[in-house]
């Protein structure tokens, strides 16, 4: 039979095409590898980028006024002004299909004829508060509509009264308003004002519906008592609680709650040195912390914190804005706690505070500009500045900013949030409330997932060792073939129902008879050993007929006997020596917390998932070790103990060592045992009756819930990097000592 | 004795001890699954307690005893049951009385010195209930569509009843589900014409034309359930339960009515297969916490086959390029690594990446691209089946991979080289004659795959598994197999109604049952590897020889 060429030809295409396609399918393997390590730094790298500005687009302004304030819409699209005159302006600021940029919309005055502002105040959700010279008030809100036109959105811009159209009465006896403060929730909207006639005032305007819906209100005055002297500042919390009033460095903070008084509630001290002066303070996101910047360029923060001597105000952190001016404005986010300063000089910085990160600094104008906003969303700021022709202009800059409060160091490191007493390690991820800020601090967790492996490891290591040695050394070749495959069939086990009985059946059991599992410790070490003393004992015939070589096999019956005998003597154990309820004797006497599902139960569930890991891998070590060392060994007169421990162990030590790193690595890994078996309370405590949280488990409880994208999100991704480049270590590291160990034997 | 100890014969008998806490560990193990979980078939007795508590109140419960247990006297000093001095313990039975409808608690704990008496009446039956659990007590009367008629008519109402539903099931999953599938996948179509811009008039009418007339089928399959509804809830049962109230139960609620006290031990093996039977067969009920597992055993099922595809091509292949063509240099080290490490590396990383890479990114994009007409509402982008299947494979290849290539590498050159001799190519040598000698191994490696897939639960957690799936991810309706549907596995179903249930206590025995069947399920795939495995060694040995 002859071979045509041509099907020889397609006989080498098709085995050098089956050997790209075979090559291919190796390497990606490789490729997978690579790829879940790059995607999941992919994920986790937004995080630990600082802030960007970029400059989105400028348009001059029409008005040839000054530019009192300024501000865009939540999209971007438009932003607006007000000047001098009263009048405030939108314009398009992107290209639409309905016009192009630059394009003035809307003009409309605020104001009657012939009135100048005097100055205007930013209040919450994008609402001014506009003063005019003759001191009256107004509040207003520019709105912005979204139409869609065959898909493609339009936005028109209005302007809305929340409070009415008509002069505010802020002050009864009507005289001038020098500063001002204003917050105002869906019931009452409350100003604090100093007045010409040197009054500090409140004035609350209640709403007789809900100002939501009607602008009605009746308005209550009251007086408040305060130091003599000029008031440079005032400021109101959103939440109506508190004001803040600034004399010179001397800061005052008086309680609004109260109907019929203003009291006094506490003074900030801020400044220390004389030469230093406070040039401005503004209130971070959530109500309870001040910022205050000084003329030496720093920025402090401060909020009430529970001393012994009560509630205090305490300088948490300070920031260094800048090393040669003073700090002329700081403006806070909505809803985060970034805030955004401006010296003189126009160089700004953008700065978070509970993560203490400095996210950027640069100069985008190179004069103060007359005014400053960030957008609805966090995303971007709109400031007025000039062009080079000293045209006043809008400008508005694209702020990437998504994570600020993840740093390495706010992950690793003590925290002082916000009404905690001190700087303290928090994971807590959500809650219930709308200002909760979320505390990602990864040491908690990682903490309890050293602390579930270590108990796994204080559990299994001892047991499957001393199984390796028994079963690969001492035990007969036909026992070893049942005895092996057995212990190895734990490792097929699903952890879940390692986990479930754990849970639900070992804690309640550990919780009653816990002085058994202690008792336990005590009497399977001491009955092995009486067992080993009444067989050296016993007569030469017996031995025949009952060799060592079943051991394993005769020391099951004794250790079920005492097991049972363990329990029994459990009731009675804590009966006399713990007043009837070890429960109540180590939370009321030793003073520890008792969970149900705590470190024991996890301890000794996880130690089973990781026994046969460990066994199986360490049995191969010793079993491997070639057989004319021990035969040397013991033909030189050492004993079957002294040959072990000499040679074989030796040996075999990397081995071993490999397996348990083996075994360490999937008891940090492992998800379903802890999550069952623990209460998941993210607690630093390395107390054997209280239970923790993983790293894993944490991700399995929290991720189906975070929001993609987000930073609790990508947080969770870097715990998952954290695990993988953990067990990773561990892998390598074993397969590497054992690949190693296995030159050496072939060697010998 | 010192002279024993230097011998070191203590230490190993010490070593042995390790051996024997493994073993009594793995089989206690075992045993208290399998002894758990058969118990939740077997037909307990049904007991009468009449009660007398410390006011001299009478009373009397009815139910089955699921536990008991021995507490010290000194803890319930302040019951004053007058008790002999020197008690040490008195025994408290738990027990399950079921009838929701008259106590909100199904257990109730009883002391053993306040029960004046303990009964097993013959006439004592259970009724297992669609909704509501179980109900205990006498039959009091029958009634068939408002008449009263002979107890013995029981069996045959019952049947009747469960004809009936049984149909209505088949009406509401089968026939309706399929309008209401079809009704949406019109809805979608006309969707994907308007987004492409092709939305004529005529589509339209066809459109709107072919939906009325689905939904004048709807009507009219209505109607008929509606019939069926009548007809099902014609009967009733009046039952006298625990302290002499009579409940009405509505026979169409009613699974099965068992006189348990006048079962003997055949009829009670009976009745223990046809439970075990029912449980693999029915669809869960209550929350999960009663009834069977089949939509779990689907799940767990369709899923493992859909790795099994992906995983073991891949997994051949890689092993195959490692023992065939690998060349000793770093790539092969490092491959060798990644495979160690993709072994190593925690499941719940796998579940991270999955979600992160196959859902959002891959299923996205996907989405995007052809399902852009029921956007927002996401088909692929979404946890489901086929991103379980596919992120299971990547966590099971070290598996496959690893078995493969110990079989590749028992098989001797000799054959290979034979091969090459008489002109095959390599891929014809590999095809012809290395695969089919390695073909057992490659199959242990993807028993033991499915074996690690059936029992891995928390990276499905992440990409797909659900506690409760509306409609199986295979059914009649065009596609037929919906990879892009969510769907419930064993293991999750053990975390789920073990942890997660509003009864746990209620659930716990078919907690112990499922996790039975996972567990014999494992163990069995591994037995049957390690089996396929050996006999395969032995075979070398002897082609080797």
């Amino acid at each position: 039979m002859t071979i045509t060429s041509k099907s020889a030809n397609s006989r080498r295409v098709k085995n050098t095409l089956a050997q790209w396609m075979i090559t291919l399918g190796g390497i990606s393997v490789l490729f997978t590898l690579v790829l879940i390590f790059m995607y999941l730094l992919y994920v986790i790298k937004p995080i630990f980028e600082s802030a960007k500005v970029e400059s989105l687009t400028s348009v001059n302004i029409s008005s040839s006024n000054q530019i009192l304030s300024t501000g865009v819409d939540e999209l971007k699209e438009l932003a607006y002004n007000i000047d001098k005159k009263g009048d405030i302006a939108f314009y398009q600021i992107v290209d639409s299909s309905f016009r192009e940029v630059g394009t003035q919309l809307l003009t409309m005055p605020l104001l009657e004829d012939n009135t100048e502002l005097a100055f205007v105040l930013d209040a919450a959700l994008q609402r001014k508060v506009l003063v005019d010279t003759n001191s009256n008030v107004l509040v207003i809100e520019p709105k912005f509509k979204a139409t869609y036109i065959a898909d493609d959105r339009d936005i028109t811009p209005s302007v809305v009264y929340p409070l009415g159209e008509d002069y505010l009465p802020v002050d009864e006896q009507e005289q001038g308003i020098q500063q001002l403060a204003f917050a105002m929730n869906e019931e009452f909207a409350i100003f604090v004002a100093y007045t010409d006639d040197n009054r500090l005032i409140k004035t609350t305007l209640v709403a007789e519906d809900d100002f939501t819906y009607d602008s009605a209100y009746t308005a209550q005055y009251q007086t408040i008592s305060m130091d003599k002297g000029r008031v440079d500042n005032i400021l109101v919390t959103p939440d109506l609680q508190m004001a803040f009033v600034r004399q010179g460095n001397e800061i005052s903070v008086y309680d609004l709650t109260d109907e019929d008084d203003v009291p006094l509630k506490a003074r900030i001290n801020a400044i220390e040195n004389k030469n230093t002066k406070i040039t401005s303070m503004a209130l971070l996101s959530g109500s309870s912390s001040i910022l205050i910047g000084d003329s030496q360029g720093k920025v402090s923060q401060w909020f009430e914190v529970a001393t012994d001597n009560g509630r205090q105000f305490k300088n948490i952190r300070s920031f260094d804005v800048s090393a040669t001016e003073g700090v002329a404005s700081i403006v806070t986010e909505q809803y985060r706690k970034s805030f955004y300063t401006i010296t003189k000089s126009g160089e700004i910085g953008v700065f978070y505070t509970t993560s203490h990160a400095d996210l950027w600094r640069g100069n985008l104008t190179n004069t103060l500009p007359s005014a400053f906003a960030i957008s609805p969303r966090a995303d971007g700021i709109v400031l007025i500045g000039k062009d080079e022709q000293q045209q006043a202009n809008i400008q508005v800059f694209e702020v990437h900013n998504e994570h600020p409060e993840v740093t390495w160091r706010a992950l690793w490191q003590e925290v002082w949030y916000e009404g905690y007493p001190e700087p303290d390690y928090i994971w807590q991820s959500t809650s219930g409330s709308d200002d909760f800020e979320a505390k990602f601090s990864l040491v908690p967790i990682s903490f309890g997932t050293m602390k579930a492996a270590l108990y796994a490891m204080i559990f299994a290591v001892p047991i499957a060792l001393t199984s390796a040695i028994y079963t690969a050394y001492f035990m007969t070749p036909g026992l070893r073939k049942k005895v092996k495959p057995t212990i190895e069939l734990m490792e097929a086990l699903p952890t879940v129902i390692l986990g479930f009985l754990a849970g639900l059946w070992l804690a309640p059991i550990i919780e009653n008879y816990l002085p058994a599992i202690f008792l336990l410790i005590l009497f399977i070490p001491s009955a092995t050993l009486a067992t080993a003393l009444i067989w050296h004992k016993l007569p030469q015939e017996k031995k025949n007929k009952f060799p060592e070589t079943l051991a394993p096999l005769l020391l099951i019956p004794v250790i079920c006997l005492v097991t049972y005998l363990a329990f029994a003597l459990s009731p009675l154990m804590e009966h006399y020596f713990f007043g009837g309820d070890i429960r109540q004797y180590i939370t009321n006497d030793l003073g520890i917390d008792f969970d149900q599902r705590n470190a024991l139960v996890v301890g000794i569930a996880m130690g089973f998932a990781v026994i046969p890991t460990i066994f199986s891998m360490a049995e191969d070590a010793i079993f491997s070790v070639p057989k004319h060392l021990t035969s040397g060994s013991l033909a030189l007169g050492a004993t079957q103990w002294q040959t072990l421990i000499k040679v074989v162990l030796l040996t075999a030590s990397p081995g071993i060592f490999s397996a348990v790193m083996m075994g360490l690595g999937r008891a940090v890994g492992e998800t379903m045992i802890v999550l069952m078996a623990t209460g998941n309370t993210p607690i630093l405590d390395w107390s054997i009756f209280q239970g923790m949280r993983t790293l894993s488990a944490n991700i399995a409880v929290e991720m189906p819930e975070s929001e993609v994208g987000s930073s609790h999100y990508r947080i969770l991704f870097l715990a998952a990097f954290v695990l993988f480049v953990f067990t990773f270590v561990f892998n390598t590291l074993a397969e590497f000592v054992r690949q190693r160990l296995r030159e050496k034997y072939s060697s010998l | 004795m010192n002279s024993w100890f230097k011998s070191g014969s203590p230490w190993i008998w010490l070593s042995a001890g390790g051996v024997s806490i493994s073993l009594i560990s793995v089989l206690g193990l075992l045993w208290l699954i399998a002894s758990r979980g058969l118990s939740y078939f077997w037909p307990a007795d049904i007991y009468q307690f009449d009660m007398l508590d410390p006011s001299g109140k009478q009373s009397v419960v009815i139910g089955e005893i699921y536990d008991r247990e021995l507490i010290p006297a000194k803890q319930l000093s302040h019951l004053d049951l007058k008790l002999d001095a020197d008690v040490e313990s008195i025994e408290r039975l738990l027990i399950k009385t079921g009838n929701r409808e008259l106590v909100s608690l199904d257990f109730r704990w009883l002391l053993s010195p306040q029960i004046t008496k303990t009964s097993a009446p013959k006439d004592l039956v259970v009724i297992e209930r669609r909704t509501n659990g179980n109900a205990y007590g006498f039959i009091a009367e029958v009634i068939l569509d408002g008449k009263s008629v002979d107890v013995s008519e029981l069996a045959m109402l019952v049947d009747r009843v469960d004809e009936f539903q049984s149909q209505i099931e088949d009406l509401q999953k089968v026939d309706i589900g399929a309008i209401n599938y079809q009704i949406e996948r019109l809805r979608l179509r006309e969707r994907k014409y308007a987004l492409d811009g092709e939305l004529s008039a005529e589509v339209k009418q066809d459109i709107a034309q072919q939906v009325s007339s689905l939904q004048e089928e709807y009507q009219q399959l209505e109607a008929k359930l509606m019939s069926l509804r009548k007809e099902v809830s014609r009967d009733q049962l009046r039952l006298r339960a625990m302290d002499g109230q009579v409940i009405t139960v509505n026979l169409e609620n009613v699974l099965k009515v068992t006189y348990s006290n006048q079962l003997n031990i055949i009829d009670k093996f009976g009745v223990f297969f046809h439970q075990i039977s029912a449980f693999i067969v029915d669809d869960p009920r209550e929350a999960n916490t009663e009834g069977g597992v089949f939509p779990a055993i689907f799940g767990t099922v369709l899923m493992v086959l859909l790795m099994t595809v992906i995983v073991s091509p891949m997994g051949v292949i890689a092993a195959i390029y490692l023992h065939e063509y690998a060349g000793k240099n770093a790539l092969t080290k490092l491959l060798r690594i990644a495979v160690i490490n993709l072994a190593g590396v925690p499941s719940i990383v796998y579940g991270v990446f999955g979600l992160g890479f196959f859902v959002y990114m891959v299923g996205g994009s996907l989405d995007q691209l052809f399902y852009a007409e029921t956007l927002p509402s996401p088909t692929f982008g979404t946890p489901g089946v086929m991103w379980s299947a596919i992120t299971l494979a990547i966590l099971t290849l070290p598996v496959v991979i690893v078995s493969t290539e110990e079989g590749l590498s028992r098989i001797p050159s000799a054959m290979r080289y034979g091969s090459l001799a008489l002109g095959a190519t390599k891929a014809e040598t590999l095809w012809r004659i290395i695969l089919p000698i390695a073909s057992p191994a490659i199959m242990t490696g993807i028993i033991l795959a499915i074996a690690r897939a059936a029992g891995e639960v928390a990276p499905l957690m992440l990409v797909g598994v659900v506690k409760m799936a509306p409609n199986l991810p295979l059914d009649g309706n065009f596609p037929f197999l919906h990879l892009d549907r969510k769907f419930m596995h064993l293991g999750f179903h053990i975390y789920d109604v073990g942890f997660q249930s509003p009864n746990v206590e209620a659930a716990r025995p078919l907690v112990y049952a499922t996790a039975l069947l996972l567990v014999s399920i494992i163990v069995m795939l591994n037995m049957t590897a390690v089996s396929i495995r050996n006999s395969l060694r032995e075979k070398y040995r002897m082609l080797e020889h």
